[in-house]
């Protein structure tokens, strides 16, 4: 398999290293080949789009133009926000009059703008099959097997439709098949594309820590052992934030990075994967998950030991029917 | 018979190809919108001011940079009316008729964001949040848990630069932008 160019934004840089870290980890077991692009530069996130439009397709694009320049065709961005940012001036430069036109002079650089982008939920669901196998092919019992997660999308990775279009915009389903492909369950649940709040996580907390509230709320409503993400943006105002927003009496909630799940479906070890940079402490759930799933094996080994033990003892009585001849069986047979 | 006149509905349409007056008013948008309960004026009544060509109102209206561009309302439309964009249009002519009237928190981070691409091509997070403090006047305000970051290694010190700046601050000058 050729390898993908892997654009990993900003923040997998810096307050997201733990989806960087994990990316890879979980890639390298899938063996999916990154290349980081070299000398890639900030998309622009809202701010760029909120400030000019140009500058917000601009930004982006200088990414696009390097992957190609560096002889790919696919990039990778796990950051929503940048898949966003990544696809929307794909998509402006192919439809906008001019655009195309107008790129090579504010980039100094030529571009054919023919370079595909994929978020992390779609590159992992189009991989579900090999996490199936892989999981089921590990020897360590599997942490995740049967429990509660819920799947939240938030806004970039499915909206604008026309500039996403990998999953559908109100009723996506492309984590919730990650999750499903890691052997736990699938939560139904009604925030999974609501908006945490975004970039207001500095400038208007406020705003955020009543967003994030609905939505862990509603998950935990919906029992839900931890929410499952790709946005570096929901992560923070999620997990950063939660302290503030947590109520009297209330479990605090673990947010996990989607490639944080897979790994430890995986089997992976929690620090390879990040686990240990959150700030809602993840440890807890998944001492009683490794300790649920051990409980488990153990239980079903035992109940395996049990019916061979039964199926023995009865062959063992059919054999002495047999010899006495009185088996019902013997008996059909005789008709 | 006279040409007929720009309106700010026709500024729109000529800048994003989606023409305002087709919105009904059904109010879709509105009642998806995160950010409805804290906004005077939701994307439906945006949609109106421009429709109504109440120009000023609409440049000058705070509620536009409370927008989250979190593309709900677009995504619901019934008769795609794309109200993010026309709402990210209204603010961008905002900013040109210079009568933005942006909380100076939310016009802080924009431009402290900004900054730090444009002179190390990448954002630094610690470098944007000094930045930000400077800009908004916030001085004390713990905007990220800091301390929390570092002991999680999620912040440092020093910038990333990449080596092709003078590439971004030509964009920044070609997009005709100064933070």
């Amino acid at each position: 398999m050729t390898d993908v160019a892997y654009y990993p934004g900003c923040s997998l840089h810096g307050t997201s290293r733990e989806f960087d870290e994990s990316l890879r980890a979980v890639a390298a077991e899938l063996g999916i080949g990154l290349t980081e692009i070299a000398d890639w530069s900030c998309c622009g996130a809202s701010s760029g789009h909120t400030t000019d439009h140009l500058l917000g397709v601009a930004l982006p694009a200088r990414n696009l133009a390097l992957a190609e320049a560096q002889g790919f065709d696919t990039v990778l961005a796990p950051c929503a926000a940048c898949y966003n940012r990544l696809s929307a001036a794909r998509l402006a430069i192919a439809t906008e009059d001019g655009l195309a036109e107008q790129m090579p002079d504010i980039l100094g650089h030529p571009f054919a703008n023919s370079v595909d982008v994929h978020n992390a939920v779609e590159l992992l669901r189009d991989a579900s099959v090999t996490i199936e196998e892989k999981v089921a092919a590990t020897l360590a019992p599997n942490p995740l097997e049967g429990v509660k997660l819920a799947a939240y999308y938030g806004c970039l990775l499915v909206r604008p439709f026309e500039v996403c279009g990998y999953d559908d915009p109100e009723q996506p389903t492309s984590m919730d098949e990650v999750i499903d492909a890691c052997g736990a369950d699938d939560v139904d649940w009604d925030m999974k594309v609501e908006c945490c709040g975004g970039a207001f996580s500095v400038s208007r907390t406020a705003s955020v820590l009543r967003l994030g509230r609905a939505i862990i709320d509603n998950a935990r409503s919906h029992g839900a052992e931890a929410i499952i993400v790709a946005c570096p943006l929901c992560h923070s105002n999620l997990d950063l934030r939660q302290k503030a927003m947590a109520q009297r009496g209330e479990e605090p909630m673990p947010i996990l990075f989607v490639t944080q799940m897979v790994g430890l479906a995986l089997g992976l070890a929690p620090v390879d994967l990040g686990l240990g940079r959150h700030f809602v402490d993840t440890e807890p759930l998944i001492a009683r998950l490794v300790q649920q799933a051990a409980k488990r094996v153990a239980a079903e080994k035992l109940a395996k030991e049990e019916a061979a033990a039964k199926a023995a003892a009865r062959a063992e009585k059919q054999k002495v029917g047999v010899a006495a001849g009185t088996s019902g069986a013997e008996g059909g047979e005789a008709q | 018979m006279s040409a007929p006149s720009r309106t700010l509905a026709t500024d729109i349409l000529e800048a994003t190809g989606i023409n305002p007056a087709t919105c009904y008013q059904c109010g879709k948008c509105s009642a998806g919108c995160p950010m409805a309960s804290e906004s005077d004026l939701r994307p439906h009544n945006v949609m109106r001011l421009v429709v109504q060509d109440r120009r000023e109102a609409a440049l000058s209206e705070q509620s536009i940079w409370l927008c989250l561009t979190c593309e709900t309302c677009s995504a619901r439309c019934p008769n795609a009316c794309d109200p993010a964009r026309v709402i990210d249009a209204v603010r961008e002519m905002s900013i040109e008729a210079e009568v933005a009237d942006m909380p100076r928190n939310v016009a802080a981070f924009h431009r402290a964001f900004l900054e730090q691409i444009r002179t190390n091509g990448r954002l630094h997070e610690m470098g944007m949040v000094m930045e930000y403090k400077l800009r908004s006047g916030d001085l004390m305000k713990d905007v990220i848990n800091a301390p929390g970051m570092l002991s999680r290694g999620k912040l440092s010190f020093r910038a990333e630069r990449i080596e092709g700046v003078a590439e971004i601050k030509r964009i920044f000058e070609k997009c005709g932008v100064t933070p």
